[in-house]
């Protein structure tokens, strides 16, 4: 068979499957809204309507783009070695902590911009520390990532609560709803009519470009893939596989931590108690479903952004709660592995067949 | 409320600990054969809510608890049949499964928020609750709390004294040597993983019917699913250390709540947190003291092995490799 042949058979499988696991999960999704008594149509409509709607709506779905892309990048880093970086979700929280402190110290100074740069390294470093605590949990102390990261997500939540409720609360009444809000000159340059971010937007695809860049062309890359498919193999390379556990998870953090920071500079302009949104453990989803490539997954995170912000209008309009995006999402997700995995045992049995040829 | 009244906290630390013990038993169950399901927190809102709603529209709370009973063991079926028979990592199946069922309890569950619904009545028994403290601390709870105090005993004799428990327990060590005696480790990992699940299905409607009535976003019972699992490695996957664990983890919720009433200005959320550090701490604790240098440091010093006793613990040999036919 030619190349050209196999490439054009490879896509059609691949086009197949996804259009398979589309139509399963549309299909389990209208019969969850079926079960909950909602008309399917309409709440499809509306999902639809309150995402791509409109320009306004648009920005909204990319304001959530953002943070879900950074989050995908750095779980590529971490990814790649086998890391479970579950705790991405408190990275996203410390580093939008780090630039709220740097900010506030920039409340009374003259030059906004130079503040502004400063916060964004804090919160990129801020995230980055998080994650290296959980990474030398993993590495020195011998916990599963999974439960470093997690512990530390609640301990970073508790972090943000004390913070506002304590030596960080509004002047008057500390509440739910935050900080005090920054002075304009404190905010991301964005485009008035959308309110978005350039800067933000920005930032994002280059971080793509990075990681795309770095996973693929420099040794960094090749060795934390090297590291994640064999740990055995390491020492024949010469590799420290906890030096480039912990790099991994330095990368993985910093872009959560920009993430956390864009959140404070360009969307909520201070700190409130839900910052990360859950885009972190959203971008653990996206990164799977993407198939851990470096660009599919901006386009995955865009759909997420898309259900994540059209869902915010089933309340409203048709009294039902939100969280319908979360269960598209997740079975979607599901589909995805089932697919691959039917994918691993037909190419299995072709193998057999073709062994007794 | 601010008085320190030990009764009431004991009976509180027993009471509040039902629906974590059960969860955290199922889990113990389900790793002694070797497999992670990692979808407890979610696994939990959804049986919290199903057997709320359950129970509400039919009025029998059995009803309610058979639900999430149900829906525990169908969640635990998904982790299985998907890292079992189709090769896939189960702990990414389980994670996917934590944020899917939650979100799909606050999304059909959004109807039934906020409003009355049936609960455990209180079932005291007769003469024992009598007895002074003790009665008050152990005999005065309700039915789920007796059977979750009967459920440590029951999993440690089945785990540790039947021949089914010697069977779950090497397909957890060395599914190859099972297979070769003509047990197959793929139905009896997909069996006992059910059977886990079904008791964190439990420990939802726990929640939802006696320890937090009701349902609502949030419930209440968010975050404990990852306790559980933590209290699994805590307890060295062993029912009866893993239950103290969860005993502990209860009283030290029960101290956040005396601890709000000390320090108003501290939001409650961060007192909620305090298990999760500990945690981590305990679990580092775990670690050191299998090192080496520890145990070397230990040897003919009688006190230092038996503290260092109470941190060890051995993990099932094959746990979360999932085993292939060749």
């Amino acid at each position: 068979m030619s190349s050209s042949q196999d490439t054009a058979s490879k896509f059609f499988r691949y086009s197949r499957e996804l259009i398979l696991a589309l139509v399963v999960v549309f299909a389990f999704t209208t019969f969850i809204l079926l079960l909950a008594g909602a008309p399917p149509l309409a709440a499809y409509y509306h999902i639809f309507k309150g995402s791509l709607g409109s320009l306004g709506k648009l920005s909204h779905v990319i304001k959530a783009w953002i943070p879900l892309t950074l989050c995908a990048c750095g779980l590529l880093y971490s990814f790649r070695i086998g890391l479970w970086n579950i705790g991405v979700e408190g990275q996203v929280m410390v580093g939008a902590v780090f630039t709220t402190f740097v900010l506030r110290l920039g409340m009374e100074g003259h030059v906004p911009v130079f503040y502004l740069v400063v916060s964004c390294i804090a919160g990129i470093a801020g995230g980055a520390l998080w994650a290296l605590i959980a990474g030398y949990l993993k590495t020195k102390g011998g916990i599963h990532e999974i439960f470093a990261g997690l512990g530390l997500n609640f301990v970073a939540q508790a972090i943000i609560l004390w913070l506002i409720f304590g030596p960080w609360k509004r002047a008057g009444i500390a509440s739910m709803s935050g900080t005090e809000m920054f002075p304009r000159d404190l905010w991301l340059p964005s485009v008035f009519a959308i309110r978005l971010s350039v800067i933000g937007l920005t930032l994002t695809v280059v971080a793509i470009v990075i990681t795309a860049l770095m996973l693929r062309y420099t040794k960094i890359g090749l060795y934390l893939k090297a590291l994640g498919s064999n740990v055995q193999a390491a020492h024949m390379f010469d590799l420290n596989p906890r030096r480039y556990m912990l790099l991994a998870m330095i990368f993985a953090g910093g872009f959560a931590g920009l993430a956390g920071s864009i959140q404070v500079t360009g969307v909520y302009h201070r700190l409130i108690p839900a910052i990360s949104s859950n885009y972190g453990y959203l971008a653990l989803l996206v990164v799977m479903l993407a198939n851990y490539n470096v660009w599919i997954s901006p386009a995955v995170a865009f759909f997420f952004a898309c259900l994540n912000v059209g869902s915010i209008q089933l309340p409203m309009v048709l009294h039902l709660d939100s969280s319908l995006s979360g269960v598209i999402q997740g079975a979607l997700v599901l589909a995805a592995l089932a697919m691959h995995a039917w994918r691993l045992q037909s190419a299995r049995r072709e193998e057999h067949v073709s062994s007794y040829e | 409320m601010n008085e320190l009244n030990m009764t009431i906290l004991f009976a509180g630390v027993i009471a509040g600990a039902a629906p974590i013990l059960l969860a955290t038993l199922g889990e113990t169950i389900t790793e002694k054969a070797g497999l992670i399901n990692l979808s407890l927190d979610g696994t939990i809102m959804l049986g919290a809510m199903t057997s709320f709603v359950v129970a509400y529209e039919t009025g029998s709370i059995v009803m309610g608890f058979a639900s999430a009973a149900v829906v525990g063991a169908l969640i635990a079926a998904i982790v299985a049949i998907f890292s079992i028979y189709l090769d896939q990592s189960q702990v990414a199946v389980g994670f996917v499964l934590t944020l899917m069922a939650r979100d799909l309890a606050y999304f059909l569950g959004n109807p039934y928020t906020r409003i009355h619904g049936p609960t455990v009545k209180p079932l005291s028994i007769p003469l024992l609750e009598d007895i002074p403290f003790f009665g008050e601390v152990f005999f005065n709870h309700n039915l789920l709390v007796y059977f979750s105090i009967l459920m440590i005993g029951l999993c440690w004799w089945y785990i540790y004294r039947t021949s089914n428990g010697l069977i779950l327990r090497s397909v957890g060590e060395n599914p190859r040597a099972c297979f070769a005696r003509g047990i197959d480790p793929k139905k009896i990992q997909l069996l006992y993983t059910m059977c886990g699940g079904l008791l964190v299905g439990l420990a939802g409607a726990t929640f939802s019917l006696c320890a937090k009535p009701g349902w609502g976003r949030p419930q209440g019972a968010e975050g404990t699913g990852w306790i559980a699992l933590a209290l699994v490695i805590f307890g060295g996957w062993h029912p009866v250390r893993a239950a103290i664990g969860a005993y502990l983890f209860a009283f030290l919720q029960v101290l956040g709540i005396y601890l709000q009433g000390w320090f108003p200005s501290i939001p409650a959320q961060v007192f909620q947190v305090a298990p999760f550090p500990l945690m981590i701490f305990t679990l580092l604790l775990i670690n050191i003291v299998q090192k080496e240098s520890v145990l070397e440091l230990a040897e003919g010093k009688m006190w230092m092995k038996s503290i260092l006793g109470v941190f060890s613990g051995a993990m099932p040999t094959a746990l979360g490799r999932t085993y292939k036919t060749d």
